[in-house]
């Protein structure tokens, strides 16, 4: 009976806290009908660490909840079916160039076009110049769009983030771009293309395949 | 006693004068498995996967027809055999003696080897002919990056298959370089695949069109097939590749010879400016030897002159 007690024990500990439990999903546009087209803003920063994790030498990705404005560290949200979604990242972390430099062209917003600090690109080289940090790659939807990166010379400057969330305080970019959210409802799994994953093989492990870090899902609900 | 008086039972006639079971079993086999062998070939046989979308794919098709012929006479057999002695052989009240014992048959032996040699014989050279003869095109599977068989001539399309978490890319060196998530295809004409991986090991599968071959990097692995049939088909990495090996999946299409002509000017003339920023093509993109990345690297300080993502000690397992 104390067998039976002590295993049910470790289930429930098991299921708990690593099957049932994860980063919450911060919900967008929930006052939006679907399919109307509505825009809908979502905003989020990619930081170099974080303080509140078990890993805080990972990089990854904070959104601002649209009602408390509070960052919450997950890389969950929803939105609704058939919106404008007009994202707004802020980059705070430093380049990495690409593996495959296919993925610095910007595909799949809205006029193919994304902005960076105000200024319109189609693509970033990151093989020309020190100039991307991670990508923001929905590939069930076919968008993706290099997140452009503090250059090294304001890199150098003091003031670099080092404590997350980051603020405006610290050196970064604004990347802003829109899409429209698929009008089937369902989960898109999105991630970075950029190898940011140090410390593991190919820099493709740890935080680029652990959801609440630099890869997630965008919940599309009606 | 009685035992070493008794005469000794024959093959298949235990009293000598009993039924012929062997000839009755034959006999209710053989329609059974022409029966089956025909539905097989000419009913399901054109309905079996992967379909006939390609030569790759119909020469799979047919080896699955041919096995399928091969499998269903033994199959009956064994189901007249054993529904027989159920009914005949069955054990009956009283009967508690053992059966004859069964002697060696030199001449069904003989036969035995005989006809299986040949049949084994003749099946290997049909599949060699089938495989490596005139006008084939190749068994859809990665041949390695020294292919032994190509199609006939030189008009065969080039298509690089670029795996990479959690993506497939694809290149066409005859049009520029240019790269693309699409994978368009051209009907009736050879296509080489040449697949190959930037990150960690995958597969590229085009179930439809009867290709499967190992995305690896560092390595070309050639793939040929020509496709027969206008229309959709899905890839899908059909290797463990991380946390979303499952969504790693797209839809390619096969079009008409002009429409594929214009698809592709098209798409290299719109990609020309992106096309500039990607390396020269080669047949295989190891990080540590795409010169433009290595300068990118050094020159962001992030990374020795060896040109790796990370120093030596570094990537190291979680």
């Amino acid at each position: 009976m104390a067998f039976l007690a002590v295993v049910a024990l470790a289930l429930f500990v098991v299921i708990k806290l690593f099957l049932t439990d994860g980063p919450p999903t911060v919900a967008f546009g929930t006052t939006v009908a679907a399919d109307t087209g509505a825009t809908v803003n979502v905003v989020m920063q990619e930081d170099p660490q974080n303080d509140v994790s078990t890993h805080p030498d990972w990089v990854s990705y904070f959104i601002q909840s649209p009602t408390t404005h509070q960052w919450v560290h997950t890389t969950l949200f929803q939105v609704p079916a058939g919106s404008r979604i007009h994202m707004t990242i802020y980059g705070y972390d430093g380049c990495t160039p690409l593996r495959n430099n296919l993925w610095g062209e910007v595909m799949g917003t809205i006029g193919n076009v994304a902005y960076e600090d105000g200024k319109p690109f189609k693509a970033l080289n990151s093989y020309s110049g020190c100039n991307v940090a991670h990508t923001f790659s929905i590939p069930g939807i076919g968008l993706n769009v290099p997140m452009g990166s503090p250059s090294l010379a304001l890199i150098a400057k003091p003031g670099l983030c080092s404590s997350s969330p980051c603020t405006t305080d610290n050196p970064h970019e604004v990347m802003t771009f829109s899409f429209n959210s698929p009008k089937v409802p369902g989960e898109y799994f999105w991630q970075c293309r950029i190898p940011c994953g140090g410390g593991f093989i190919d820099g493709f492990g740890g935080p680029m395949q652990t959801i609440g870090f630099m890869t997630g899902n965008v919940v599309v609900v009606n | 006693m009685a035992a070493s008086t008794a005469p000794e039972p024959t093959v298949g006639d235990s009293a000598g004068t009993g039924p012929n079971h062997g000839l009755r079993i034959f006999l209710l086999w053989l329609p059974l498995a022409v029966a089956a062998d025909l539905l097989l070939w000419f009913v399901y046989g054109p309905h079996m996967p992967p379909g006939d979308m390609s030569t790759s794919a119909i020469g799979q098709q047919f080896d699955i027809k041919v096995m399928s012929v091969m499998a269903a006479p033994v199959m009956a057999f064994v189901l007249v055999y054993g529904v027989y002695a159920l009914i005949v052989w069955r054990h009956r009240e009283g009967d508690d003696e053992d059966g004859p014992p069964i002697h060696g048959h030199t001449r069904i032996q003989t036969t035995w080897i005989a006809m299986t040699s040949v049949i084994v014989l003749c099946l290997a050279a049909f599949g060699t002919y089938e495989l490596a003869g005139t006008g084939m095109a190749g068994a859809g599977g990665g041949e390695g990056p020294s292919p032994i068989w190509k199609p006939n001539g030189s008009n065969y399309l080039q298509v690089q298959v670029i795996a990479q978490q959690w993506r497939f890319t694809f290149r066409y060196p005859q049009f520029g370089g240019f790269e693309t998530t699409a994978l368009v295809l051209p009907v009736n004409r050879p296509v080489q695949f040449n697949v190959t991986s930037i990150d960690v090991i995958h597969s590229f599968w085009a179930y439809q069109l009867g290709v499967k071959a190992d995305a690896n990097p560092g390595v070309n692995n050639v793939a040929y097939t020509t496709a027969r049939q206008l229309g959709m088909f899905k890839v899908e990495c059909a290797e463990l590749c991380g946390l979303w090996h499952g969504a790693m999946y797209d839809f390619g299409r096969v079009v008409s010879a002009s429409a594929f002509q214009a698809w592709a000017a098209a798409t290299e003339t719109q990609l020309a400016a992106y096309t500039k920023m990607l390396p020269p093509y080669a047949t295989t993109y190891d990080p540590t030897t795409v010169a433009q990345l290595s300068k990118a690297m050094i020159a962001a300080g992030i990374t020795g002159a060896n040109g790796l993502y990370y120093p030596p000690n570094d990537p190291v397992q979680p």
